[in-house]
């Protein structure tokens, strides 16, 4: 096999944070070959490097048998190595024409653009990929899917001879997942070299020839597809073997919940974000969601949340069927949530301390039953000693604090508020460690004082540790639950790895 | 002095303070240049007059247009359609204090209930104001172009109303409204104060100020912890309408005449500047203390223009450089350099 794009001992780092350390990365001429790895694992800032979008602190990148050193995306795509992202990074009002030539259109002698020249070569880049489309009509008229393949068009009409797919497959439903699959797999029979990232495990099996994983900026492992297991991959990627999984299980002295569910979905789902799912929580449990990123857990919090409203399947709560269109009817219903993306939907960064605790509370009361100065700033003092919130004062603006201190004034928030089910997305993310355990623990108590808890984190051993039952998704998906002693890291993996 | 305000500075306080030093340089400007600006007489009729009190009158129309401004800023919003509201309240007003007008007739006598002249022009300027948020925060057009929409409507809706005539009404009870005096001071500028106070109360022992504050911060958030955030933004548009209604009727009454094309003609662009005077954040913190300075700071530039009898014109050049000098103290770039340039010069003192 002949290597074409071929990274050593790549490392690059940013203030405070090392993305990639010797990182060796191979890619052999007309394969397809899949990019693996959990959030933070340093995909992305690998092919931002190896595309000239970063410069990289050391190694080599060997592009053709050359050493090379791209100094700008541009160069690197005049060099043939295209990147197709996640977003449809074109223009949707211009024509599909215009969209795959822009800035470097046709030309006439005397001057202006030659249409005539730029729409039949447009024709022909995309007739390469089997597409059917009128190049002449705007591009938003067309399924992401067929805007999807347009960026491929546009990549290949410039030259590609390694093209990076970011994601494709994220918004494509499964016929369109299989035409994108129909075009990788004829422009690898041309001798295209392909990188495929996905979070979808099913996909990566079904199109690749090789897999790479970074598992925190690392190399996690490299495997030939054929004849690899699913179990290795996952476990390559979260970086656990069977033998060194910590069965430390606090969450087992809870039992599953008293009485009657406090919520019930019976099939709810909602097409194209998560298939139908039946899930219960019972007051004083912890359930906990466990799966791959991208596998629907933070999906099921929003349809309970209130945030999407399911189109099928029924929701009770209290034994009551209710329909929540919006947080606020679920907040109505003791509902409180943690939302994982802090910085978009969590914090309000100019108000201090204080106010942000306070507010969940303040909503649920209402904007009349004002609470006083002193009492806010007891109920503050109060979790700030708690949650050891590290901030010289309740006054300070929230947006000052660290990430790790920000998660804390979210969960505070929604403690102040008293909720019956506290919804909790990813809250120890970018915690240090003894923040962390003080976090897994709070959620015990919380539980042994009869709330409801919902539990989402992308690692095992926490969702192990604190977990009363535990859901696992996989693409999309709940495709098992397991309670009492089947609750460990490797049970967890041998469900998501099943075959469906 | 408290402590703990020191030590810990609200952004805003720092920024009244300055927004105040800076009213304080316009004045003593005039101090310098003509002493006699300064000077307020107590009239026989127990008015008092000067100056001082004519900035404070003549201003009370743009303080109370900014304090509804600078709640529908802080939800990082913004609405032009405040002067042409302001028009469509004047017409209103002028229609039940002289239905005849078109007729020739003389006012209605005898007059309607005052407060049913006034009310009914409020309950309409909030109308349009709900008009505004319900375009803003259900339909999702963004507030520049939905009030734009607006400051057409209203101003073609208060020509309509009067028939493009500018009628008159003299004399009768309602222009106290305008012309009337209070303990020596003059009616507008106790309504204004009165607008002021009450705003503040209602947004500082309520939680709809911080509310109002964390729906311009951040509207996701806010609506994932429970605020309900398009009630919250339609209420400012609702409340900054029935600010420009009331604004309305203190300039037609002060007119005695509604003029439906000249009443509130570009005053939004002064509401606007006010409230970015004073530092009130697109989106986030505000500071109703800090937009009537501002106001205020607008009207001393226009009173110290039109008291040393220069052309009209250089008011609008001193608005421009009061909001040039404001955009540059905010700009974080600027603030950056000029720390990078303090720095190196105290690096060279130091060799």
């Amino acid at each position: 096999m002949e290597e074409i794009l071929k990274v050593s001992n790549l490392s690059k780092g940013f203030p405070g944070v090392q993305a990639l350390s010797n990182v060796d990365f191979t890619l052999n001429r007309g394969e397809i070959l899949g990019l693996m790895g959990e959030n933070g694992a340093g995909k992305s800032t690998l092919i931002k490097v190896m595309t000239g979008f970063y410069r990289r602190d050391s190694g080599d990148i060997h592009f053709d048998g050359q050493a090379v050193d791209f100094t700008s995306p541009n160069d690197a795509v005049r060099h043939g190595i295209s990147t197709v992202y996640q977003e449809v990074n074109l223009l949707p009002q211009l024509t599909v024409a215009e969209n795959i030539f822009i800035g470097r259109q046709p030309m006439k002698k005397r001057g202006g653009i030659d249409w005539r020249e730029l729409n039949s070569r447009a024709e022909n880049a995309v007739a390469k990929l089997d597409l059917d489309i009128d190049v002449t009509r705007p591009l938003n008229t067309y399924s992401v899917a067929v805007q999807q393949m347009v960026s491929i068009a546009r990549a290949l009409d410039i030259s590609a001879k390694v093209l990076i797919l970011d994601e494709p497959t994220s918004s494509l439903d499964a016929a369109e997942v299989e035409q994108l699959f129909t075009v990788m797999r004829r422009l690898k029979s041309e001798g295209i070299s392909i990188v495929f990232i996905t979070h979808f495990l099913d996909q990566v099996f079904a199109i690749t020839d090789r897999i790479t994983v970074l598992r925190s900026g690392k190399n996690a492992g490299e495997f030939t597809t054929e004849g690899l297991s699913r179990m290795d991959l996952i476990s390559s990627m979260l970086g656990k073997e069977f033998e060194d999984l910590d069965a430390s299980r606090w969450g087992s002295s809870l039992g599953t919940g008293e009485g009657d569910p406090l919520v019930s979905m019976n099939s709810v789902g909602k097409k194209g974000f998560i298939f139908p799912f039946d899930l219960t929580i019972r007051p004083g449990e912890v359930l906990g969601l466990a799966g791959l990123l991208g596998s629907g857990r933070t999906e099921i919090a929003q349809l309970l949340y209130g945030v999407e409203k399911p189109d099928e399947g029924v929701l009770q709560l209290n034994g009551q069927e209710t329909a929540l269109s919006s947080p606020r009817g679920a907040i109505d219903e003791g509902m409180g949530f943690c939302p994982e993306d802090r910085k978009e939907v969590g914090i309000i960064p100019e108000l201090s301390v204080r106010e942000n605790i306070i507010l969940a509370l303040q909503a649920k009361r209402g904007a009349l039953r004002y609470i006083h100065r002193k009492e806010q700033e007891a109920i503050a003092d109060k979790f700030i000693r708690a949650l050891n919130i590290v901030t010289p004062s309740s006054d300070q603006l929230v947006k000052n604090l660290s990430g790790g201190n920000q998660q804390k004034v979210i969960l505070a928030r929604w403690l102040a508020a008293e909720p019956r089910l506290l919804i909790l997305d990813e809250p120890t993310r970018g915690i240090d460690i003894g923040s962390k355990v003080e976090i897994q623990k709070l959620i015990l108590e919380l539980a042994k004082e009869g709330l409801a808890l919902l539990f989402i984190s992308s690692e095992l051993d926490e969702v192990v540790r604190c977990s009363s039952r535990v859901a696992v998704l996989r693409d999309r998906q709940v495709i098992g639950e397991l309670d009492g002693t089947d609750i460990s890291e490797s049970q967890i993996m041998k469900t998501i790895a099943e075959t469906a | 002095m408290d402590g703990k305000l020191l030590q810990n500075p609200n952004p805003l306080t720092k920024r009244f303070l300055f927004v105040l030093a800076g009213l304080a340089a316009i004045l003593l400007l005039n101090l310098i240049i003509s002493p006699e600006f300064f000077q307020v007489s107590l009239h026989e009729d127990g008015k008092i007059r000067g100056n001082l009190i004519n900035i404070l009158n003549n201003g009370a129309r743009v303080c109370i247009l900014a304090v509804g401004m600078t709640l529908v800023y802080a939800t990082g919003g913004i609405d032009l359609s405040v002067g042409s509201v302001m028009a469509t309240a004047g017409a209103m007003a002028a229609l039940m204090i002289r239905p005849g007008y078109l007729q020739g007739l003389p006012v209605a006598n005898p007059q309607p209930p005052l407060l049913l002249i006034m009310a009914v022009p409020l309950l309409i300027a909030m109308l349009l104001g709900l008009i505004n948020g319900a375009l803003v925060a259900l339909v999702r057009i963004q507030p520049i172009i939905a009030t734009l929409i607006m400051m057409y409507s209203a101003r073609g809706l208060a020509v309509l109303m009067v028939e493009g005539q500018t009628p008159t009404y003299h004399g009768v009870p309602f222009t106290k409204l305008g012309l009337g005096y209070f303990l020596g001071l003059p009616l507008p500028v106790w309504i204004a104060a009165a607008v002021f106070l009450i705003t503040v109360l209602v947004t500082k022992r309520t939680a709809l100020g911080v509310f109002i504050e964390a729906v311009g911060e951040n509207r996701k958030a806010s609506r994932y912890m429970g605020i309900r955030t398009r009630l919250i933004t339609m209420g400012t548009y609702v409340f900054c309408g029935l600010c420009a209604g009331l604004a309305g009727l203190v300039h037609v009454a002060g007119e005695s005449s509604t003029s439906p094309y000249n009443t509130g003609n570009m005053i939004e662009l002064d509401a606007i500047a006010a409230v970015i005077i004073g530092g009130t954040m697109w989106g986030g913190r505000f500071t109703l203390a800090g937009s009537i300075v501002g106001a205020l700071i607008i009207q001393s530039l226009s009173t110290t223009v039109y008291f040393q009898r220069w052309p009209y014109e250089y008011s609008l050049v001193f608005k421009a450089v009061v909001l040039i000098v404001v955009a540059l103290i905010q700009s974080e770039k600027l603030r950056a350099y000029a720390a990078q340039g303090w720095a190196s010069i105290k690096s060279r003192r130091a060799r």
